[in-house]
């Protein structure tokens, strides 16, 4: 790394090196039975110089590799965009615990026997449903190193386990699922065991809804499902800076219900998204999005806040192995008062979505959301009376989230990255066959 | 890449060598290696303009039923790292290996060569791109743009424990232009995308298709939403293509049906799902599109394979192993997105065969329906999907009406394919996008299909 600094400061006036690897070991159990063993071992290095004001960037897994790198990076440098940022000095981080040696400890027999025992747990329940199950742990290794004498670098554990698992009934299909993450060994197959048994449970039953409009109980996946991507555009600082945004010129303006708060954390311990630093450096922190319904704040990487006049919120991400762009790290949202047996128990008639398929597939930018009911319920006199299916619901967030019924108690990760409770939507448009 | 074959034979030997004094059923060895560049802009900004090149590799081995499977970006130690794979493949058999048998194969194949992406210089690509963006910011009202280009080009070496050495070189190109119109808070956009092997002047001239996207993201901000329900529907090929791909391709991918009982009696050959004129064919043998290739990531031969033959269910995409399992031909369909996976049964070209009813036979029976063009995605859980269109039009009395908002259209493969009733003459390949399955994403794939009508499709609305 040092070799690569010092090589581009010789044709740069600004230099960066990032230096990613990883190890990562999924066990796979496929139709009830362990099917594979993967070991992915993986290395990468981006440099990032800045060359007579222009931004140069290249990046390659070949370390043998240093001089055409650098030239590439040189080459790009010419018609790069514009630098509005200066690379951070050495910063101070936040203490963040990331890393448990017991992953490393962990053998694959005992990620075997997870998985033979979650799989075991929950057809006990259900003997016909055919399960897919993952068992993985890994390591992350991140260090970067740029001309400023900033230096920054973290290693984190990671332990998942997933299971899907599906019931075929004549023509009928049910998919269930659910998955958990930790940067500890998840010892305890339970919580992943039992979400996917009330699933089950729930589902036994079909039950049939009519087009209209109705409330909606999205639990903590059905929000994952339906709202978090247009969210997670409407508060990218470089969506906002390009005007993009509804959300752009609202800051400090009550745009949701007052009972919502969301905010963005990358420094939740033990967390698989959490970390000292971004991408490029900068201190990792908590930053608000919405407090009590009003705007407050967006995300930003240090380009896209030197084009915005402010200061980056550690959000700068290489997700997709290009330069840097602001990103969600953890996105958080503040539980409510009302657990989630009364919600459903308050509703008349409504619907309960546990995933919407496709939800995501429209205007994302404008707010929309409309997708296929994958696994939800139908709700009559307070009570789930079954699963319904071919139906789509659709509806706008700025819309949807102005106005709440209720948000739910309860709150849980999901996907590793969102902590959300449940929330019951007013007049939510649904068609459905049935 | 390295373009000297000086390079590839280094690396045989040690190929050769690694696969050797193993005890497995089968092993195989892969090794990549590619060069990429991108350039995306956000709005007039260039916001990533990069240049990368990649080496790695993977190691499978199947023993008893049971896979290894380990991947690198250090190929050195090669016959350490098929060792692992051997005793992680030890680990996991218990059962029988069902593998099915092919003639071993020792090729060379070279991309096939239109004007190459990688020997143009960056300035010459950014300059097409300028163009694009600057025809989009001349259209009223467009608040700003998305331009994402990338292209790919790759070697890949395969060799097996049965003998079979293959080079194979290909590229990939694709471009995807969103313009974004607003009017207060009320934001909408439009998108295009194309796609091609590896030649640049596919996604030349676009200049007129790039300017109707931009003026349509500005017309969709008057634009009403439909109300939700089910309507009588038309595709354009373009969706139409998406919804063979969604509804029926993935379907026919025989990895979700090999170990599962229920669904092989649902998916049993000679099942009718739909009427006599619908015939959908998977071809990976088709010159220059992008799902195209010569041999699989096992190196089995691509074909071209009839899904759906007048209705009825005659055959599905195989890697080796579900072949084997399943007792019928291999199809040449396992792929890998990149040496970072193991292979996987996908699709390739996807398309509905031409018919013969017109556009305006096709509208003309249609006292009230929606005509929907363009993609925005698409997704299947295999009984229920989704395809979500990027324009629709309402059609009265058999005539096109007012431009509504997007919509996103579900059905249920039991009911939709046979909902079909009318399939069209007019056939085209669409090369935008890519597919993702199994965390691998995005594999360039092509779908398509003449425009046709769908009975009772229900579609998400206000």
């Amino acid at each position: 790394m040092e070799e690569i600094l010092s090589l581009a400061k010789k044709s740069a006036q600004e230099a960066e090196v990032f230096l990613t690897s990883f190890e990562e070991t999924p066990v796979i159990f496929e139709a009830n039975r362990l099917k594979q063993l993967h070991t992915r071992q993986g290395i990468s290095v981006a440099l990032r110089i800045v060359r007579e004001g222009r931004i140069g960037f290249s990046t390659t897994t070949r370390l043998d590799d240093k001089v055409s790198l650098v030239n590439r990076a040189i080459e790009v440098s010419q018609f790069g965009t514009a630098a509005r940022f200066e690379l951070p000095y050495q910063q101070v981080y936040p203490q963040l615990e990331i890393y448990d040696p017991k992953i490393e400890a962990l053998t694959i027999e005992q990620m075997i026997a997870l998985g033979e025992s979650l799989i075991a747990k929950v057809r006990g329940h259900t003997p016909a449903l055919l399960c897919d199950a993952r068992i993985t742990k890994g390591i992350v290794s991140v260090r970067i190193l740029n001309s400023r004498g900033g230096e920054a670098g973290y290693r984190r554990s990671l332990f998942g386990i997933g299971l899907e698992g599906n019931l075929i009934r004549d023509t009928d299909m049910l998919f269930v699922g659910d998955s958990d993450s930790s940067c500890h060994p998840i010892g305890d197959i339970a919580k992943v065991a039992g979400s996917v048994v009330n699933l089950l449970e729930l589902a036994k039953r079909q039950a049939l809804i009519s087009s209209g409009r109705l409330p909606v109980v999205f639990t903590p996946r059905g929000v994952a499902s339906a709202f978090i991507a247009p969210l997670a555009l409407a508060f990218n600082g470089r969506v906002v800076w390009q005007g993009a945004s509804p959300l752009g010129d609202k800051r400090e303006v009550k745009v949701f219900d007052e009972r919502l708060s969301l905010w963005d954390d990358a420094t939740v311990t033990y967390h698989p998204r959490s970390r000292p630093c971004d991408d490029e450096g900068v201190p990792s922190q908590s930053t608000p999005l919405i407090e009590h319904g009003v705007v407050k704040g967006f995300l930003y990487d240090l380009q896209t806040a030197g084009l915005a006049g402010v200061q980056s919120t550690g959000n700068g991400d290489r997700g997709r192995g290009g330069l840097p762009i602001p990103s969600i790290s953890n996105l958080i949202f503040k539980t409510g008062a009302v657990s989630f047996e009364d919600m459903v128990g308050d509703l008349k008639e409504g619907l309960v979505v546990e995933q919407l398929m496709g939800a995501e597939q429209t205007n994302v930018l404008g707010g929309e959301f409309s997708g296929n009911v994958l696994l939800g319920y139908k709700v009559e006199k307070g009570e789930i009376v079954g699963r319904v299916k071919d139906t789509v619901v659709s509806g706008n967030i700025y819309q949807v989230l102005s106005k709440l019924i209720e948000i739910g108690r309860e709150a849980r990760w999901v996907e590793g990255a969102i902590f959300t409770p449940a929330f019951c939507c007013s007049n939510l448009t649904i068609a459905s066959k049935g | 890449m390295s373009p000297n074959t000086g390079g590839s034979m280094l690396y045989r030997d040690q190929i050769l060598d690694a696969l050797k004094g193993h005890e497995a059923d089968y092993i195989e060895i892969r090794l990549e290696e590619s060069e990429a560049s991108g350039i995306q802009y956000r709005g007039r900004e260039l916001e990533d303009l990069s240049r990368s090149t990649s080496l790695g590799g993977n190691a499978r081995a199947l023993v008893k039923g049971g896979w290894g499977f380990i991947s690198f970006n250090d190929p050195g130690n090669l016959g350490d790292k098929v060792g692992l794979a051997v005793k992680q493949a030890r680990l996991v058999g218990k059962d029988v290996t069902r593998f099915a048998p092919t003639a071993p194969i020792v090729d060379f194949v070279e991309a096939m060569v239109g004007k190459d992406p990688s020997s143009l210089p960056l300035a010459e690509k950014k300059r097409l791109l300028d163009e694009y963006n600057e025809v989009i910011w001349s259209t009223p009202k467009i608040e700003t743009s998305i331009v994402g280009y990338s292209d790919r080009r790759r070697k890949v070496i395969f060799a097996n424990s049965e003998g079979s050495y293959i080079e194979q070189k290909n590229a990939d190109l694709s471009l995807r232009i969103v313009a974004v119109a607003r009017d207060e808070g009320d934001v909408q956009q439009a998108g295009l995308s194309v796609g091609s092997r590896g030649d640049f002047t596919q996604i030349e001239g676009l200049h007129e298709r790039v300017r109707e996207t931009a003026q349509r993201a500005v017309e969709l901000l008057s634009a009403p939403k439909v109300k939700g329900g089910e309507y009588w529907v038309v595709l354009d090929p373009v969706l139409a293509g998406v919804f063979a791909h969604e509804a029926f391709g993935h379907l026919s991918e025989a990895d979700f049906t090999y170990e599962n009982e229920r669904l092989r009696e649902i998916m049993v050959l000679g099942r009718r799902f739909g009427g006599e004129h619908l015939n959908i064919v998977d071809d990976a043998t088709i010159p220059g599109l992008r799902g195209s290739y010569k041999y699989d990531d096992e190196g089995v031969p691509a074909t071209r394979t009839y899904l759906i033959k007048e209705g009825v269910l005659v055959g599905r995409l195989h890697s080796r192993e579900t072949a084997a399992t399943m007792k019928e031909p291999t199809t040449g369909n396992a792929r890998a997105v990149s040496y970072r996976y193991p292979p996987i049964v996908r699709m390739t070209n996807t398309f509905i065969e031409p018919q013969r009813v017109s556009f305006e036979e096709m509208i003309g029976g249609i006292k009230e329906g929606i005509y929907v063009r363009n993609w925005y995605g698409g997704m299947t859980s295999i009984e229920m999907f989704t395809f979500s269109a990027g324009e629709a039009h309402m059609i009265r009395h058999g005539k096109l009406a007012e431009l509504l908002r997007p919509v996103v259209l579900t059905g249920n493969i039991f009911t939709t394919l046979k909902n079909i009733d009318a399939i069209g003459n007019d056939l085209e390949m669409n090369q935008g996008g890519g597919c993702g399955k199994g965390g691998q994403y995005p594999l360039p794939v092509s779908n398509g299909s003449p425009h046709i009508r769908i009975q009772r499709c229900l579609i998400g609305g206000k």
